[in-house]
């Protein structure tokens, strides 16, 4: 058989492929086994947030934002209350113990997500046992949240102007005793995957993206920094106390699935500094402004518009809000980091093969809760 | 607030076309005509390095002559300055497609054609982003209904204007 009778083939992966994680459909064109074309097909999940949001007041949206990345939902919340309290002109009426609680809540978040990005996404590639590693640790995690706000998964614990409640000295304790436990767990992940040679031929120079091709197709937050960016927005356009904080940006060159795979191990050991910082900074006083506790006191807005943006364990999650100066937004539009990373991975998997699709769907840790609102 | 030398490189290169200049909140805002959308945008990435596309998106004012406005939100990487640009566009009119400009815009631009029903020139892969492809209707314009029985073709025929209406084939009762 000559080359010439080679027919292009047009195969569906998912939704229901367990390696989507959720329910993203790609319709890929193969040569062979060579990828020619991909066409992401995403809203299996589309619940119609936007259109919600302008039929409800600002406050019964925070729980909403749970529901975007399920497994960041502090992280959501927070970016939801930066960009309310920005289109409020409220940051400085936020009392600092709130803005260090919602660092550290934040932060913690931001550890759970990566371990079950790293867990699900070893898992993709055929290394089963970090899974069991990272829920061991996530864990721990989930037990500090449901110590402060009582739920597991979706919290809606950082509202418009601090958090729901105060925080207990139990959750100090277990905070502390994470924060001395968690580095030498980490080294026990990159004992399983670091130098594993299954691992580095899965990861190594697949689904490589530069730096300058990942800025044109809006790649942010970790998938970003593994392309050798040193951007974080915590530390470029800092909100809550992060300017306070001392960390590093973890990044690196290479823009590879093994550099994104190395970004966010470290991010997780920055996070813990952070942590470590807020324990010893946290001061006394009120968790919340006077001016919000009130949830049955409507929230008005003056008649503007802003955007509003947090760092996500997922990347750059933000909120542009139009207020017509009512109780209700007249329009918000969310930047969905998965959904724009989606879109992006028809260019990096173009010309790779197959089976290299499942590596790069994991490391730009797609959550389709996020991706379709 | 935008850097002044940005606004008048904007007001040098393209005159009339920029309508107008404000800020809220600290961001800024700069209102260009439709016409001249795609060559305010190429320059501001070429020239003026606001090299990333947060998003694009649109609103719907329904009372307006016209009636959309179209939102892109840039940012420079290298300097951190953000500017929004908006261009006011009627209903049925197309939008020149910026995906030859930022790759990301190819999703976006999907995104905004399922839920206003606005066409983008030259954009290949323009379809619906979450609804079904056979999907009628325009879910974020301001006359979509907030929830209702997909299954009933009574409901969206009620709300619905001429033309959009019609149940989505595979939403029909058998």
């Amino acid at each position: 058989m000559s080359s010439s009778d080679i027919r292009t083939l047009e195969l569906n992966m998912g939704p229901q492929h367990p390696s989507t994680h959720g329910v993203l459909r790609l319709v890929l064109r193969l040569n062979g086994e060579i990828i020619e074309h991909t066409s992401p097909r995403v809203g299996y999940l589309h619940r119609g947030f936007e259109k919600m949001a302008e039929n409800m007041s600002y406050q019964q949206f925070t729980p909403i934002t749970d529901r975007l990345s399920y497994v960041a939902s502090m992280n959501n919340n927070l970016a939801y209350a930066v960009a309310m309290e920005k289109l409020l002109g409220a940051e400085d009426k936020v009392p600092e113990r709130a803005q260090y609680i919602r660092v550290m809540v934040a932060e913690l978040n931001r550890i759970g997500s990566h371990l079950i990005w790293l867990g699900t996404h070893a898992l993709d590639i055929g290394a089963m046992t970090p899974y069991f590693y990272c829920f061991r640790e996530r864990e721990m995690i989930v037990d500090m949240f449901e110590e402060i706000c009582g739920a597991r998964l979706l919290y809606n614990y950082v509202r418009i102007g601090g958090v729901a409640q105060d925080i207990t000295a139990k959750f100090m304790d277990m905070l502390k005793e994470f924060v001395k436990i968690f580095p030498g767990r980490q080294k026990e992940y990159h004992t399983l995957l670091t130098k594993n040679r299954i691992w580095l031929k899965r990861t190594k120079d697949v689904g490589v993206i530069s730096a300058e091709d990942a800025v044109n197709w809006g790649i942010s937050g970790p998938a970003l920094r593994g392309s050798g960016m040193e951007w974080d927005l915590r530390k470029k356009k800092p909100y809550a106390v992060y300017s306070e904080l001392d960390f590093d940006i973890p990044h690196y060159d290479e823009g590879d699935v093994y550099a994104r795979y190395l970004v966010r191990m470290d991010e997780m050991l920055q996070s813990i500094r952070i942590l470590e910082q807020c324990i010893n900074k946290i001061p006394e006083g009120p968790y919340m402004a006077d001016e919000f506790k009130k949830v049955s006191k409507p929230i008005k807005p003056p008649a503007g518009e802003s955007y509003g943006y947090a760092e996500n364990p997922t990347g750059e999650l933000g909120f542009y809000i139009i207020s017509e100066g009512k109780n209700k937004p007249y329009r918000m539009k969310i930047r969905a980091p998965s959904f724009i990373h989606a879109y992006a991975l028809p260019f990096m998997i173009k010309g790779s093969l197959l089976s290299d699709v499942v590596a790069v769907i994991g490391s730009l840790d797609l959550v389709f809760g996020e991706s379709d609102r | 607030m935008l850097d002044v030398k940005v606004i008048n490189a904007l007001k040098e290169k393209f005159g009339e076309d920029i309508v107008n200049v404000s800020e809220s909140c600290g961001d800024s805002i700069v209102n260009v005509n439709l016409a001249s959308l795609h060559d305010v945008l190429g320059f501001l990435h070429s020239t003026l390095s606001f090299d990333y596309l947060l998003f694009l998106s649109a609103a719907d004012y329904p009372k307006r002559e016209k009636r959309f406005d179209m939102i892109y939100q840039l940012r420079s990487t290298a300097t951190f300055d953000e500017v929004r640009i908006k261009a006011e566009v009627s209903d049925g009119e197309d939008v020149e497609s910026v995906s030859d400009i930022w790759g990301c815009a190819i999703g976006d631009e999907c995104e905004t054609y399922d839920m206003f029903g606005i066409k983008f020139l030259n954009n290949a892969e323009l379809r619906r982003a979450f609804m079904p492809d056979d999907w009628k209707g325009y879910p974020l314009r301001k006359e979509y209904p907030l929830k209702g029985d997909e299954f009933s073709d009574r409901y969206l025929d009620k709300y619905l204007p001429e033309g959009q209406r019609h149940q989505p084939e595979h939403t029909r009762m058998p």
